[in-house]
């Protein structure tokens, strides 16, 4: 009821709000008159009566304004007005706005990008049904494991997961997956999509529904399945096939296999990788007819698959993961492949399943990314503050120039409380503009940094839609900017007495040294903030600079490779070696090719594989088996990458198959295997899982190199000739040196395999930018942290401008006056950069304590850098001096140039 | 600047407008002099809280108002109690009897 006719008040009051203030007035002039009535009743004369009356009432509108204060519409009603008010006053003073709100939106729109970035790849739960149900089985805390990895999510193996669904009780559905590349062209240049292996209870236990369709079922996953149908995910049919119903029952080719498409997938469904989206799913029992002898499916040494489960009502993820827990000797035993040795046996048999939530997806991005991201929040944070400051400043600045207007209003009865609130509805007009512009540029942001760590064999996919919890983010930014840089300025606006500001004739005598202190206070953290953001922006440069600069043994450079495959022709192992000889044979002749070299491994590419070594022809080592990296390598592979030789000689037509086993290893090897003897005089086997090789002699030793990544300590690296491996691919990864132009180099080599192998799939990339995809994480850091330096910079030239132009303001008759005594202008130049090497220099001490005490977060991110670098701290401190001088010279000229005479007659 | 009243008197002085209402339908000026005189002038009612504390009551509903002609033929604004203001009214009146009440007995303890 009350309730009820508060809300009826209320709106009448905002609706009606004329009669309303018209009913007030008159019931105040009634109270008024029956005072004076009831004074002049006792005696008084009628002005007298009037004068006691007024003054018993009060000032008339102070009055009106506490009974409007009572209701709440008033409330709406002064922001409403204090909104309309704000907006005038910023379009009187457009430079002021745009800067304000060009340094918000810069400020909040950094930081809105990266936290989008954050929410989409570690707090969003992925679109699928009760995602807060899904959880993830695999392998606690494994270490080393023995096998082939093929896949990013290589928990488990086929044996394994077979297992796993037959035993497991915690889930009520559970299935296998696993992320692959599918080659779709019929012949001649590959066409690479993004494929999932999936088991057949995929689509069910996540509770996708198909857009057009059906998805596939667990009877579609049966062993040895003959014609299984593929899925297309939603964006690859409107992409591939412009959203055509007719595109059922139409032929895929998968490495050269027909495929029936037989569904197409629910719009938002992206699959359950945060970070990566598919665009052709097949049930798992097909891999084998697509990877035919690879077959990962079939090896029992295979991991290549990640299993998820939807829990049973009841179950918790941990009683899930005790079950698993208990059942896992079993499962191991059962699933241990014959391949092992006995360390590999024991190791393996001792693993333990567990289960983890993952409603929020799975994503090796986040592992890669999230430290660097929240760093980056943090410097982005920086920078607003900076930008606040900024702000702060420059409302102190009005708020001096607005103190006569402030003591007039409160002179005529407004009380302090809604002059500040008039203050405050600016600043939160300029935050909110700043933040709508800072939402809008967000987005784009946020996709440019998408787009710029995909890769051409890697793309990225993040789902990056507004959700609640980047608006809310955005809003509690505005906001706390907001209260940041307006509460400081209107509390001091409003803290005046009104009578002494409305007696003072000339400007600022009330300026005290005190109100002036606040905004060098806010200039000199603007540069320690900013030296904090330069030495973070330099010390990743650097660290980047060391990267590109290192040496990786090899030359990076002019190198292309070339991988030519040719498993359509499905050659017997022997015929294999011999094929991609004669492809070596035809690339080296060429023109313009100085030399090429065909390798199982391009260094660098992310794939790697190591072995045990055992020193000596016999016997078995003691203790560890010390463990080396491997690569198949043909003639000239060190010439074409340029490694030195330091002893020995390059293998050459007589290593072939058949002759005695020999090896070129790296310095490294000989290091830390075969300290201070005759390299070229030892001998050492190999042991792959439970088969140890024939002795192999060395006969070369070659520079070190880095093997698979640049970051990585150096490896003992074993180079054995590709004509004595035993296991020879179906490809030849091609590596060639040439001084001809691209184009018509590529055109070359697809003339040349398409006449050796018309059937052959051709794939180029060049070493350069491979080693450069490698550095992504590397090159985000430098870019986006040198472009928060520098804005932080810009920004604090801009708020010491300010400070120092105001002060030269200040004092303009003490300038003046020293110029009539004959100061020259050199000497008030000096004078004023004096007060800005003050702030310089505490901004500066202060910066480098807060960039000492914060640089460590950053450590494990550097290469070959301490976080403590000195040439870093004094580079930073340097180049925000040089902003800063400049920034204070302009001012400083101004004052110099100052005509002595007028300064002083304006007192 | 009038003091703004604190949170007792404010209550308290609700209660006094409730009160002096109880019997008939008063103007301002009539329940600010009505005040004054029951109290023997211990109350001097301010229009700074008075004319609040009416919207204020209004608001809350226990409180109805309309203008009328005074006794010297001119308008003015008169406050009248709603059912729920008697009710209130009756409310406080008790829970006032017995707060005094218990202030007086500790009162009593003490000296």
């Amino acid at each position: 009821m009350s309730l009820l006719r508060n809300l009826a008040g209320g709106l009448r009051g905002l609706f009606r709000k004329e009669q309303v203030e018209r009913e007030m007035d008159e019931e105040l002039r009634g109270y008024l008159d029956a005072t004076v009535k009831e004074k002049m009743r006792r005696g008084m004369n009628r002005d007298e009566a009037l004068r006691a009356a007024r003054i018993e009432m009060g000032g008339a509108e102070s009055l009106k304004e506490q009974i409007r204060a009572v209701s709440w519409e008033s409330v709406i009603e002064t922001l409403w007005q204090d909104l309309k008010f704000g907006l005038r006053l910023l379009r009187f003073n457009t430079s002021f706005a745009a800067a304000a709100i060009l340094s918000l939106a810069l400020g909040i729109g950094a930081n809105t990008a990266i936290f989008q970035l954050l929410d989409a790849v570690r707090l969003r739960t992925l679109p699928v049904k009760s995602p807060q149900e899904l959880a993830r089985i695999a392998i606690d805390h494994r270490t080393d494991a023995s096998g082939h990895f093929t896949s990013r999510y290589s928990d488990l193996t086929y044996a394994m997961w077979e297992q796993i669904r037959s035993q497991q009780q915690g889930f009520s559905n559970i299935f296998a997956w696993g992320p692959t590349h599918f080659n779709l062209s019929p012949a001649g240049e590959v066409h690479i999509v993004q494929g999932l292996w999936v088991s057949g209870e995929f689509f069910q236990t996540l509770g996708v529904e198909p857009a057009l369709g059906s998805l596939l079922l667990p009877s579609d996953d049966q062993h040895e399945c003959a014609s299984a149908g593929a899925i297309l995910s939603y964006s690859y049919w409107q992409r591939e096939y412009g959203g055509q119903r007719d595109v059922l029952g139409r032929k895929l080719t998968i490495s050269r296999h027909p495929f029936p498409i037989i569904g197409v997938a629910a719009p938002d469904f992206y699959g359950v990788e945060v970070g990566r989206s598919f665009d052709v799913v097949v049930p798992l029992c097909t891999e084998p007819v697509i990877d035919g002898d690879d077959s990962q499916l079939k090896s029992r040494i295979g991991w290549w698959l990640a299993a998820m489960g939807r829990l049973k009502p009841g179950w918790s993820v941990e009683r899930a993961a005790a079950q698993l827990r208990a059942i896992s000797p079993g499962i191991f035993q059962a699933a241990l492949p014959a391949e092992f040795n006995v360390s590999n046996a024991k190791q393996f048999l001792q693993y333990k399943l567990g289960a983890s939530p993952a409603g929020s997806g799975i994503s090796d991005l986040r592992h890669q990314f999230e430290d660097p991201l929240w760093l980056l929040l943090a410097l982005a944070g920086l920078v607003l503050l900076i930008a606040s400051a900024n702000l702060a400043n420059l409302l102190l600045a009005r708020a001096s120039a607005r103190k006569k207007e402030m003591g007039m209003r409160m002179a005529m009865g407004a009380s302090r409380a809604r002059l500040m609130r008039q203050l405050l509805a600016e600043s939160l007009l300029l935050a909110i503009i700043g933040a709508a512009f800072g939402a809008l540029l967000a987005r784009n942001v946020s996709q440019m940094l998408v787009a710029s760590l995909s890769t051409q064999h890697d793309p990225l996919f993040v789902d990056m839609g507004m959700d609640w919890r980047v608006l809310g983010f955005t809003t509690a930014l505005a906001l706390l900017t907001c209260i940041l840089f307006g509460v400081a300025p209107a509390l001091r606006a409003t803290g005046v007495a009104p009578g002494a500001v409305l007696m003072e004739s000339g400007r600022g005598a009330t300026q005290g040294r005190s109100r002036f202190g606040l905004r060098r206070i806010l200039v000199v953290s603007q540069i320690a903030l900013s030296l904090t953001l330069l030495v973070g922006a330099l010390l990743f440069a650097r660290s980047l600079n060391n990267l590109a600069k290192l040496d990786p043994g090899f030359r990076r450079d002019g190198i292309l490779v070339a991988d030519i495959d040719f498993t359509a022709r499905h050659l017997p192992n022997e015929a294999r070696v011999a094929f991609s000889d004669e492809l070596l044979r035809r690339v080296r002749a060429i023109l313009g090719v100085d030399a090429a070299a065909t390798a199982a491994i391009v260094p660098l590419s992310g794939d790697g594989m190591a072995h045990d070594v055992l020193m000596g022809d016999t016997g078995e080592p003691e203790g560890d088996t010390p463990v080396a990296a491997f690569n198949y390598v043909s003639p000239d592979f060190f010439e074409t990458l340029q490694t030195p030789f330091l002893a020995g000689r390059d293998f050459d037509e007589h290593d072939r198959a058949g002759a005695p086993n020999v090896a070129i290893v790296n310095e490294s090897f000989i290091k830390k295997l075969a300290v201070g003897k005759d390299p070229l005089a030892m001998t050492f086997r190999v042991r792959r899982m439970n088969r140890t090789s024939a002795p192999y002699q060395i006969i070369g030793v070659v520079k070190d190199t880095k093997y698979i990544d640049l970051r990585e300590e150096l490896w003992p690296v074993v180079y054995t000739p590709r004509a004595q491996n035993e296991n020879p691919a179906t490809d030849a990864q091609i590596l060639i040196r040439s001084r001809a132009p691209l184009a018509s180099l590529l055109s070359a080599i697809k003339t040349m395999a398409s006449q050796a192998d018309p059937d052959a799939d051709i794939t180029f990339s060049s070493f350069h930018q491979m080693i450069d995809d490698g550095l992504l994480r590397d090159r985000l850091m430098a870019r986006l942290s040198g472009f928060f330096g520098v804005l932080a910079a810009l920004l604090s030239a801009i708020g010491l401008y300010g400070v120092i132009s105001y002060m030269v303001e200040r004092r303009r008759n003490e300038i003046g006056i020293r110029m009539a005594l004959g100061a020259g202008q050199q000497s008030i130049i000096r004078l004023v950069l004096r007060e800005t090497s003050l702030l310089l220099v505490i901004g500066l001490v202060t910066g480098v304590a807060l960039a000492l005490a914060t640089a460590k977060a950053a450590a494990s991110m550097l290469f070959d850098l301490k976080p403590t670098d000195l040439l870093t701290y004094l580079l930073a401190a340097l180049s925000l001096s040089a902003v800063a001088v400049l920034a204070s010279f302009l001012p400083a000229h101004r004052a110099a140039r100052l005509d002595p005479m007028v300064a002083l007659r304006n007192e | 600047m009038p003091d703004k009243p604190s949170g007792l008197v404010q209550g308290t002085l609700d209660m006094l407008i409730l009160k002096t209402l109880q019997l008939e339908a008063m103007h301002g000026y009539g329940i600010a002099m009505r005040i004054e005189q029951i109290s023997k002038g211990v109350f001097q009612v301010n229009p700074g809280s008075l004319f609040p504390a009416f919207r204020r009551l209004e608001r809350a509903g226990w409180l109805m108002s309309e203008w009328r002609d005074t006794e010297n033929n001119r308008r003015a604004k008169y406050y009248l109690l709603t059912a729920q203001g008697r009710k209130q009214l009756k409310g406080e009146t008790r829970e006032w009897a017995r707060q005094a009440a218990a202030i007086a007995r500790i009162l009593e303890v003490e000296s």
